[in-house]
C-alpha cells in the first residue's frame, strides 16, 4: 500500500517506522525542516518538507495514488484540512485523522471523515471504568456514529424492578447485554427485570447517549393523579 | 442581527466596531485578551470572550446556538475553516463567512459550499489596479519625466 502521513511528530514518526517495517511504501510530509532532517537520518528518504494541508504539496507527495492518508499533526484544524484536501481533491479512498479534543469527532464525522483516533478518548475510556461516579462509559466507537456504551443502573433509578419492555429507549438504541451486581452476564429479553447495580451494555448513536443515560438512571417520574 | 466574530485582529476588530455602531449584537472571540484592548474602540458595546473558536464549548459560551451569523477572521486559514464548518454543520448558523488567505484552499472550500473570502486574491487585484491606474492620485509626486 502507498501511505501518506501528514505530520512528522512522534506519532507520525513511529507510524512510518512500523509501516516501513511492514513493507509498505510510506511518505511523511513535515513542515519543520530540522524535523525533516531528523526523520531522513533515521528512516531514510521517505520524508518531504512542506505543508501537508496544501493541495500542491499533497500533489507532489503523490496523494492521487495513495491508498491511505494519515493526518497526525498535533493540531485538530490542520488534520481536518489535510483530510478534506485528500478527500475532495485527490479522492484518497481511506483517511484517518488524529484528534485531540474528543468533541471534534462530531464535526469530522459530519464532514464525512469517519476514521478518527483520539488519545484523549482512549485514555478516558481506560480510566472511566475506574471512576465509580461516571454514569455512562463509552466502550467503543463504531462507524456511522454508533458506539457501544455501558451504563450502571443506580438504586434510585425509575427502571429498577421493571422489565425491559417497559423501558423507553431513545431512537436507534439497543440493549445488548447485562452484567448483574454479582457479576453474572445475561442476554436480555423483554421480560428481563432490571436491578440496582446492573451494568447495561448498549449500542447507541453518539447523539442519543445522554437520552439513553437518562432512560436508565433517572429517578421515577412522580404521578400526579 | 446577532453576530459572532472569531479573531480580533485588524480586520476582525474593524468589522466588530462597524457592526456594533450599526446597532448589531456583536460578540468577539480571541485567544489573546490583549487584542481586545489593542484594537477595539472604547465605544465598543459588544461582548468579548477569550478562547479558541474551534472549541465547541467556547462557541456555546459565545452564544452560537442563538447567533444569526458567524465570521471566522483569525490569522490561521485552517482554524477559520474548521470553526466555520462547526458553526455551519453543528450549530446550523445561517450565515457563515470564512476568511482564507490561501487562494487555492479558498477555492476548494468555496466549492464545498462555504461563503469564503480571500484577502490575498482581493489585495493582489487592488495592488494591480493601483499599479495600472492612468492618473497618479492627486498630490502624489508627478515623477521627473525624461
Amino acid at each position: 500500500m502507498y501511505i501518506v502521513i501528514v505530520g512528522g511528530g512522534k506519532v507520525g514518526f513511529y507510524l512510518a517506522k512500523e509501516l516501513v517495517e511492514a513493507n509498505h511504501e510510506v511518505l511523511i510530509i513535515e513542515r519543520n525542516s530540522p524535523k525533516v532532517a531528523e526523520i531522513a537520518e533515521s528512516l531514510g528518504e521517505i520524508v518531504m518538507r512542506g505543508d501537508g494541508c496544501e493541495a500542491a504539496i499533497q500533489e507532489r507527495a503523490g496523494a492521487g495514488r495513495a491508498d491511505l492518508l494519515l493526518a497526525v499533526t498535533g493540531e485538530d484544524e490542520d488534520n481536518l484540512v489535510a483530510c478534506q484536501v485528500a478527500r475532495h481533491v485527490f479522492h484518497v479512498p481511506r483517511i484517518v485523522a488524529r484528534i485531540n479534543n474528543p468533541k471534534n469527532e462530531l464535526i469530522y464525522r459530519k464532514l464525512g471523515i469517519d476514521g478518527t483516533v483520539s488519545a484523549t478518548s482512549a485514555i478516558m475510556s481506560h480510566i472511566e471504568q475506574e471512576l465509580p461516579t461516571h454514569p455512562l462509559i463509552s466502550l467503543l466507537t463504531l462507524r456511522r456514529g454508533f458506539e457501544i456504551v455501558e451504563v450502571r443502573v443506580p438504586p434510585e433509578a425509575g427502571v429498577v424492578g421493571r422489565p425491559l419492555r417497559d423501558v423507553l429507549l431513545p431512537h436507534q438504541s439497543l440493549i445488548w447485554g447485562i452484567v448483574d451486581a454479582e457479576g453474572n452476564p445475561k442476554a436480555p429479553t423483554a421480560d428481563t427485570v432490571l436491578h440496582a447495580g446492573d451494568e447495561v451494555v448498549a449500542v447507541t448513536l453518539q447523539e442519543s447517549e445522554e437520552a439513553l443515560r437518562a432512560a436508565l438512571t433517572a429517578p421515577p417520574v412522580p404521578r400526579s393523579f | 442581527m446577532r453576530v459572532i466574530i472569531m479573531g480580533c485582529g485588524r480586520a476582525g476588530s474593524l468589522l466588530a466596531a462597524t457592526l456594533d455602531e450599526e446597532g448589531h449584537d456583536v460578540t468577539v472571540l480571541d485567544i489573546n485578551e490583549y487584542q481586545f484592548e489593542r484594537f477595539l474602540p472604547e465605544t465598543f458595546r459588544g461582548r468579548t470572550i477569550r478562547g479558541n473558536g474551534i472549541d465547541q464549548d467556547i462557541l456555546r459560551k459565545a452564544g452560537i446556538e442563538r447567533a444569526d451569523a458567524f465570521v471566522a477572521a483569525t490569522a490561521g486559514d485552517n482554524r477559520n475553516v474548521m470553526a466555520s464548518q462547526i458553526a455551519k454543520h453543528i450549530f446550523g448558523v445561517q450565515r457563515v463567512v470564512c476568511r482564507i488567505y490561501d487562494p487555492i484552499r479558498e477555492e476548494m472550500y468555496h466549492n464545498l459550499g462555504l461563503r469564503t473570502t480571500s484577502p490575498t486574491r482581493v489585495g493582489a487585484r487592488l495592488l494591480k489596479e493601483a499599479l495600472e491606474a492612468d492618473e497618479p492620485p492627486a498630490g502624489a509626486p508627478s515623477g521627473g519625466g525624461e
